[in-house]
This record gives C-alpha cells, sequence and structure tokens, in this order.
C-alpha cells in the first residue's frame, strides 16, 4: 500500500539563545523536530497532538516545504519533495494547502474576500482570466456555505467562523488531495467549531481529501482522526489508530494528557 | 499547603459582619441587572435583566459564547463597563469593610452606618469602586501576558497590588504578603519566580502570578474570565484544582466564565448559560449537564467533542447581532422546537425541579 504522504526522520534544529554570537558548535541548539517518522494514506486523517511548544506546527510547515527540514525525506503522491524545486515543486505544491489556526490572522485584511479565495488560482493558473477566477471563488465559497457577496467584502466584516470558512474556501479553490490544518477550530466558539469540524469532514467525504490535523485538543481530535500521533518535544511519543491511542495508549505521556481532558458528564448518549 | 490563617480568620476581617453570620447566605445577589451600551444602531443590552447569586466558597459557572453578554456582566461587577454604558437593577454586596472607608468621605461614611448589610454596587462613583475592586472583587483574566506589566517582575507586581490597597503596609509586611499570596497560589521558588519578569514565565506560571495579585488583597469574590482557555491541558487541569482549593480553603466565592462545558463540570456547583445578554438556564451543574432543559444548552452539548466518538450536531446558524434581536426568544430562530409561542414575547424562567430553571416555553412548570 502506498502513501499519500511518508516522511521519514524528519529533523529540524534551532540554535537557542538570540544572541548573533551564539556559538553553533558548542551545542547551544535545540531540535523543535527530532526525527519523526510518519505516513498517512490517502483518504486518512492523521492527527498530531501535542501541547504548546512541542513541535506539532514546525512539523506541519515542514510537511509543505515552507520551513525547509535539515535533514530528512518527505515523499508526497510519489515524488521525493525535497529534491524539487521550481516549476515542479509548485506543480506539487498545488496538491497539498494549509487552513491555519487564527481566522483574523491568516486573511490578508486588505484584500478582498474574492482576491484571497482567488489568489491560489493567480499563481497556479495564470493562464485563466480574472472574471475565470473570480467565478471560481465564487464557487467554492459557496461550497463552504458562504453567499457569493462575500466575494466583494472584506475580512472584518465577517465573523470568526466565518473566516475559517473563507480560509478553507482558499486551500480547497486548486482541489489539493492534502490538507494540513493548523489547529482550525481552536480560536472558534463551540457551536461555531463544530460546525467548522462539519465541514471539514462533509469535504473529505466529497473531495476525497487527506487530512493532517495538528491540535492540542483530545476531544476535537477524537471526531475525525483515524490514526494520532502524540507529539512531545520534538518526537513522536505514541503513534497508531485513533481508537487504540484514545483507548489504550502505550505512553504514559498520552494517559496524563487523556487524563487532563475535563469531561463533560454525559447522560444517556444518543 | 496554605500556612497562614484559615477562612475564619481570612473573613474575619470585615466590619463586624461575617458573611456566614448574616442574614443572607448570598455574598452578592445580582438583581435583573441590565447593561446598555450606546452604539452607531442605537443602544444595545449586551446584559438584559440577569439575576443570579454568589455565596461564599461556591463556584458560579458562567456558560456562554461570544456575543453572550459574559465579558460585559463580569466587568459590571467590577465596575470597568465603558464610559457611556447605562446599568440599572442591583448587584447587592454583603459585608461593608473596614477597609474601604478609607477611601469614603465622611458623608458617605455615616451613610453605609445606616446600612446594615447589602450594598448596591450599581451607581458607585469611581472612589467607591476603587475600594471595591481588588479587595472585595478581584478578577483575573484570559491572557496573562496581556495583564502583566513586561518590564516590571513579578514581585513588584504583586507588591503594587498589595499597596494599591493597603499604602501602610510597605517593607517587611508587604514582602510578607507577597510570598504568602504566591504560597497561596501555589507558585514554586517564589523567592526566585518574585525576581523575573512574565515573559521568563511560562503560561500557567503566569496565571498563577494574577491569581497571586487577584488574591492579594483577600478579596471574597473572585471572577474568573476564561482564565484556561489559552493553557495547556495538563495546565489547566492545575490551575483548575487550585482555584477549587481556594475556593475550599479561603472561602472564596467564584465566578468561573467559560465557554468549555467539560471545565465547567469541573469546576461549577452551579451553572448559568447565557444567550444573547440573557440568562437562558441556570440550576445545579450536574442537573444542567446532564438534563439541561433549554434547546440552547442542549444544542451546546450536542456539539461539544468529547473523547468519546460520536456525531456533533452543530447549532444552526449564529449568534444575533444584539441590535437585530427578535420581539420573543432570541433563540428561537435557531431552535428546532420553535413555536409561535415562542416568538411572541422573552419567556420567563419556568422551574423545573431541584433548583433548576430556564427560559422556554416548552418546559411544563412543575411545583
Amino acid at each position: 500500500m502506498t502513501h499519500l504522504l511518508e516522511a521519514a526522520n524528519l529533523k529540524k534544529i534551532y540554535a537557542r539563545g538570540g544572541s548573533v554570537f551564539a556559538d553553533q558548535a558548542k551545542g547551544d541548539r535545540f531540535a523543535a523536530v527530532d526525527d519523526v517518522s510518519l505516513h498517512v494514506a490517502a483518504g486518512d486523517t492523521l492527527a498530531v497532538v501535542g501541547e504548546s511548544g512541542c513541535g506539532k506546527t514546525t512539523l506541519a510547515r515542514m510537511l509543505l516545504r515552507l520551513i525547509e527540514p535539515d535533514s530528512g525525506e518527505i515523499v508526497f503522491d510519489g515524488q521525493d519533495l525535497l529534491r524539487l524545486s521550481g516549476e515542479a515543486l509548485r506543480t506539487e505544491r498545488r496538491k497539498m494547502q494549509m487552513i491555519f489556526q487564527d481566522p483574523f490572522a491568516s486573511l490578508n485584511p486588505r484584500m478582498k474576500v474574492g482576491e484571497i479565495v482567488a489568489e491560489p488560482l493567480a499563481i497556479h493558473e495564470r493562464r485563466l482570466a480574472s472574471v475565470g477566477r473570480l467565478a471560481r471563488a465564487g464557487e467554492v465559497l459557496r461550497r463552504v456555505g458562504l453567499d457569493e457577496s462575500a466575494l466583494r467584502r472584506y475580512p472584518h466584516e465577517f465573523s470568526g467562523g466565518q473566516r475559517q470558512r473563507i480560509g478553507i474556501a482558499r486551500a480547497l479553490i486548486l482541489r489539493p488531495k492534502l490538507i494540513i490544518a493548523d489547529e482550525p477550530v481552536s480560536a472558534l466558539d463551540v457551536s461555531v467549531g463544530a460546525q467548522v469540524l462539519q465541514l471539514l469532514q462533509a469535504l473529505q467525504k466529497e473531495f476525497g481529501l487527506t487530512y493532517v490535523f495538528i491540535s492540542h485538543s483530545l476531544p476535537v481530535v477524537a471526531q475525525l482522526a483515524t490514526h494520532i500521533a502524540v507529539m512531545r518535544k520534538g518526537q513522536f511519543v505514541e503513534y497508531g489508530p485513533a481508537e487504540q491511542v484514545l483507548r489504550q495508549p502505550a505512553s504514559g505521556y498520552t494517559q496524563e494528557l487523556l487524563a487532563a481532558v475535563p469531561e463533560i458528564p454525559l447522560a444517556r448518549q444518543v | 499547603m496554605l500556612s497562614t490563617g484559615n477562612a475564619a480568620t481570612f473573613l474575619s476581617e470585615t466590619n463586624g459582619v461575617n458573611p456566614y453570620d448574616s442574614g443572607m447566605d448570598a455574598l452578592a445577589e445580582v438583581r435583573s441587572l441590565t447593561v446598555e451600551l450606546p452604539t452607531a444602531a442605537g443602544w444595545v443590552k449586551p446584559v438584559s435583566e440577569v439575576s443570579l447569586q454568589l455565596e461564599p466558597g461556591a463556584a458560579l459557572g458562567l456558560v456562554g459564547e461570544s456575543g453572550s453578554g459574559k465579558t460585559m456582566l463580569s466587568l459590571a461587577l467590577m465596575g470597568l463597563l465603558p464610559p457611556g454604558a447605562r446599568v440599572r437593577g442591583e448587584i447587592l454586596w454583603q459585608g461593608v469593610q473596614n477597609k474601604t472607608e478609607r477611601f469614603a468621605t465622611e458623608a458617605q461614611r455615616a451613610q453605609r452606618k445606616e446600612q446594615t448589610g447589602g450594598r448596591n454596587l450599581v451607581g458607585l462613583s469611581e472612589a467607591e469602586w476603587r475600594g471595591v475592586r481588588g479587595r472585595e472583587i478581584a478578577m483575573i483574566f484570559q491572557e496573562p501576558m496581556t495583564s502583566l506589566n513586561p518590564v516590571m517582575r513579578i514581585g513588584a507586581q504583586i507588591e503594587e497590588a498589595i499597596l494599591a490597597h493597603e499604602p501602610n503596609a510597605r517593607g517587611e509586611e508587604s514582602r510578607q504578603r507577597l510570598l504568602t499570596a504566591m504560597q497561596h497560589a501555589a507558585v514554586p521558588e517564589p523567592e526566585i519566580r518574585a525576581q523575573q519578569f512574565p515573559h521568563q514565565l511560562s503560561g500557567g506560571l503566569r496565571q498563577r502570578a494574577m491569581i497571586a495579585m487577584a488574591l492579594a488583597a483577600q478579596p471574597k469574590l473572585l471572577i474568573a474570565d476564561e482564565p484556561t482557555t489559552a493553557l495547556d491541558v495538563t495546565v489547566q487541569k492545575q490551575i483548575l484544582d487550585l482555584l477549587d482549593r481556594l475556593r475550599r480553603e479561603l472561602g472564596l466565592a467564584l465566578l468561573f466564565i467559560t465557554h468549555d462545558l467539560g471545565v465547567v463540570a469541573k469546576v461549577a456547583d452551579r451553572v448559568a448559560v447565557m444567550y444573547a445578554g440573557r440568562i437562558v438556564e441556570e440550576g445545579p451543574a450536574k442537573r444542567v449537564l446532564t438534563a439541561a432543559k433549554h434547546p440552547y444548552t442542549q444544542g451546546l452539548l450536542a456539539a461539544s467533542p468529547t473523547l468519546e466518538k460520536r456525531a456533533l450536531t452543530p447549532i444552526p446558524g449564529t449568534v444575533p447581532q444584539l441590535t437585530e434581536l427578535p420581539p420573543g426568544c432570541a433563540f428561537a430562530p435557531r431552535c428546532a422546537l420553535r413555536r409561535a409561542e415562542c416568538d411572541v414575547k422573552v419567556p420567563e424562567f419556568r422551574c423545573v425541579d431541584a433548583g433548576q430553571a430556564a427560559r422556554c416555553v416548552l418546559i411544563e412548570a412543575t411545583k
């Protein structure tokens, strides 16, 4: 079985301390991502769970080469991602997109929503005229539950949940195979977050998407993950099918995280 | 592990009025509180006819999403409403402390002597609020980094809070009070941490520093506005355990504001759910969370992810703008059980048994 995404021994090392004169050789460094390997089959959802500073966001960006790994391999859709450059890299990049955590910071406040959502087309499908781009943008906005009138409005006119939908629309417009979602519902209210999660699940079915879902919240992850990786200090301390990680975690750290989740006492649930 | 004092000592500094002895059980009673704000689109009511009771040693969880009015309510309880706000209703505060009278004028001092207890905080002047804020009612916020002064050492900031209320406690006494406050907040290695700056502390420690500052003047009520939302789950657990301990050991009344139903289940004895400025359901935490009567509460529960994988049901639609509230139940447009009756007027509270009540016409009132 070939996986859509396979990563092996990824490492990213940063220098500690802000001084320009910090001596790298003296070992004044720390590994944000320390020898991480993963694989995701098409259609699956891999959740990477961890607390702040564990390296999950750095890992997410490395998978897209937004941050260059110091060592390791990434094979995406059969291509060795780290060897590609220029046009070839751009071609692969169409197939992998990202949704960000902060619906307020991830949309350019000076661009209309239509321009924001159509921007990936401006980069990857240059032959498409502006009218065509906006038409596609309108289509995908409708698909995420926003009215076409959104095209002409600015981000600040929308609520957090709506802005997150705009971010999703932007990620979808190139019809990617893989979407990396970095804490997509953390900044949202409960009922709004539930709407966004439901949307992500529906889109996954409709478009055959594969997700890598970064989160600090085990309950959120329990809703849609097929596989879960628990990350701590740059390493995976647990990695397996979702059910197994949630019910019978091998790692003490996972058990600690599970025990710390404040649970709602659910009565007779449907 | 508190080394100094116990609940009785802590509370005995009141002006001869010990809340446990008084006729009123409640520390504070909010009666039909309404806050109005002027906006470009006219007056809006972020808080509308809210009534609550806060008891010493008890935790009331206030649940609501953005736009529910929960933060505005907490600001009203601290006299921190924006200028131009109009407030109606009462915030009846039990126990007039000797310490507050330091700020009062002669006339005000005489007037207060006439009061036997129960002082309405609505309409207090800024000078009078300064006697209440911090020393009777204190607050901690969601983002400790924005509440802490980044260029001042932690210890100095906590001492600043102490001295603001007790200017005579300089030197050794304020130093002692500082360490006590940090111990109450379970800050490890307090002497070292006192010398550090906020950026040198983790999120959890900063929140503990906030708690130490809030407790510095020994308030009776602590309002916590989403204090753990920005924290990791393991750190959140520590802070919640700390607040619980403080509640029990100091007899502190806690008003805990959150949108997280799991957190409220852990922290609160009683829960009040807010929607569009009103309380729509209230009752013992366990009852409200396992047998919610208001469709909005039920909707929140059905939309909340848990470790058990189950189909989440989002609530359709969005929270209404305060400028566009319907004449009847504010939740009706999103409610699957909506009836004609719902749109006539805002539903009154109907009691279910065991001290639970909700604003819904569908409830068959018992008793």
